[in-house]
Formats: structure tokens, C-alpha cells, sequence
């Protein structure tokens, strides 16, 4: 299926929910919607991506690029993902030591308020 | 031995198609369910850099997708060409695998580059729309595509020549037999 992106706001923390699948084809639109977030001033954001039913580097390589953008204000980008299909590719490529990776929306914004 | 071609344009949209075919004929020759998502993201990642060189070298040429379902007898009439051969391997085994190649027709180095300038596969990961070269995928970092096929198949070679780089991969086929098409 395509991908479908939507998001709200949670306290500070700004929610992205992505739906679907994100790919060579579709990943420029998660990419430009994490920008667009981030120019306007969101640098607490949580990726939701229990919907997600592909991902491949050029995702990674977006989501990489959102937290380099929310590093650059002391923000953070935390990941919710319990599928193993899609933590397989976090675990071959290293990535699980560099995004929070949490099972809920709540827990991810909790672990960052505790920080 | 059954081996289907696809050709496709250098397109994003088109890789989605090469996946799925890909998934559906790997089901069919009864590759173990739980590679099936290897298998799909392995060729995604193979179709997506060939796409990625395309765009910059070569744009209008096509890439060129086999899938080799080993699980059925080598047709006599039909004698192997270079490009369905399959890499050596290391153990000798003669087991039953289902292969895919991926072949593009962009140099697999840019001549402007310095011969001796040997870059790590892994360098340059997670461009993002500040790092892409002009031409190139947002997002994509050709090294983090290849780290990850290196990751997921079974066996794999990268072939990189002067016209073109080749991706082989492969994945044993189990011992049951291959699903009925019907389920797919």
C-alpha cells in the first residue's frame, strides 16, 4: 500500500504517525513532512510506525536525516516499532543504538520527560 | 530451473513492482516463509541503487531483474547465458536456491574519480536532502544498501564492472514443496 502520514501534538512532543510503506518511492514525503515539523519549531518528536509494513535504507536514511535536524536543537526523535520484520533492518544496519525504539507512543514520551 | 525477467524503467515506483514480483515468485518456488521478507527487502535494496546509478549515468536505459526458481529441473533446451550463471560457492553445495540478480548499466565508478580513492561500502550513509548529490534519491545511500543486502541474503555477490554492476543473491529453497500458485 501506499504511505500515509499524519501527526498531532502531545504536550511538546509532536506525534508522526506513518502508515504503509516507506520506500525509494514515498520516503522523500516522510522527509519532507519531518522538515516541515522541525521549521516550525517541533524538536521533540516521536515516529510511530506500528503501521508500517515496509521499510528499507532509504527510510532509514530519512529518519537519520530528522534526527540530525532535531539534534541540531537538543531536540530528539524517539521511534515506536514492536514488528520484528521492521527491527530486523534497525538491528542489521546498527541503528537500535542510535534511535530510541519504544513500544508505545506513552512510553516514548515518558522515557524522554524522565531524562 | 525457471527464470523470470523483468525489466523495468529507472523509476522509484517501479522498485515496489520488482519487490513484489520478487516476493510472489520466491512464495511460489516455496522459499520459507519467514525469508520471504528477506527476500523482499533484499531486492528492494538491490533495485533501489540500481535505480539511484541510473538516474545519475544512464536514465533511459533499463535495469534488468531475473528470478531463478532452482526448485525445478535445468531445462535441456535452454543453455545457461553469462548473465543466470551462478556465483561459485564457497561450500560446494548442491543445494536447491532460489537467485536473484539485479543488473544496471551505470558505471560502477565515476571517471572523474581517483583510481586509488577506494571508498569503505559503508561510507557516506544517511545522506538526507542536504547530502544528496545532485541527480540523486533523497535519502538514499547506496552503502547502507548494500550493507543491508550483505546483511539479508543467504549468499551474495557485487559484481561492479565497466558497464554495469551486478547483485546475485540467493536463498535455499526448503524441502516442502513450493505453494500452490492459487494461494498467492
Amino acid at each position: 500500500m501506499d504511505l500515509k502520514l499524519d501527526h498531532y501534538t502531545e504536550g511538546d512532543t509532536e506525534i508522526v504517525v506513518v502508515e504503509g510503506e516507506i520506500d525509494v518511492y514515498t520516503a522523500p514525503r516522510l522527509r519532507e513532512l519531518l522538515i516541515d515539523l522541525v521549521n516550525k519549531g517541533n524538536f521533540y518528536l516521536v515516529v510511530n510506525m506500528e503501521k508500517v509494513e515496509f521499510l528499507d535504507s532509504t527510510g532509514l536514511g530519512v529518519l537519520v536525516g530528522g534526527l540530525k535536524r532535531v539534534r541540531a536543537h537538543d531536540g530528539t526523535l524517539d521511534l515506536v516499532c514492536t514488528q520484528e520484520r521492521i527491527l530486523k533492518i534497525f538491528r542489521i544496519t546498527g541503528l537500535t543504538k542510535v534511535f530510541g525504539i519504544h513500544d508505545t507512543v506513552q512510553e516514548a514520551i515518558d522515557k524522554r520527560s524522565s531524562k | 530451473m525457471a527464470t523470470i525477467t523483468l525489466t523495468i524503467s529507472a523509476l522509484p515506483a517501479h522498485v515496489r513492482t520488482a519487490r513484489l514480483m520478487a516476493a510472489t515468485v520466491a512464495r511460489r518456488a516455496g522459499i520459507a516463509a519467514s525469508a520471504i521478507d528477506e527476500i523482499r527487502l533484499a531486492v528492494g535494496e538491490a533495485c533501489s541503487r540500481a535505480v539511484a546509478a541510473h538516474k545519475l549515468h544512464c536514465p533511459t536505459q533499463p535495469i534488468l531483474l531475473q528470478l531463478i526458481d532452482g526448485s525445478g529441473p535445468d531445462p535441456v533446451s535452454e543453455p545457461r547465458t553469462d548473465t543466470t550463471s551462478r556465483a561459485p560457492r564457497a561450500n560446494g553445495s548442491a543445494t536447491r536456491r532460489f537467485e536473484v540478480v539485479v543488473s544496471d548499466r551505470a558505471p560502477s565508478k565515476d571517471s572523474e574519480e581517483p583510481t586509488d580513492n577506494v571508498e569503505p561500502i559503508l561510507d557516506g550513509l544517511f545522506l538526507d536532502g542536504d547530502d544528496t548529490p545532485p541527480g540523486g534519491i533523497s535519502g538514499f545511500s547506496p552503502g547502507l544498501g548494500l550493507a543491508v543486502i550483505t546483511g539479508l541474503a543467504d549468499e551474495v555477490s557485487i559484481e561492479p564492472q565497466d558497464l554495469g554492476t551486478v547483485v546475485r543473491m540467493s536463498w535455499p529453497l526448503s524441502t516442502d514443496q513450493p505453494q500452490d500458485p492459487s494461494s498467492n
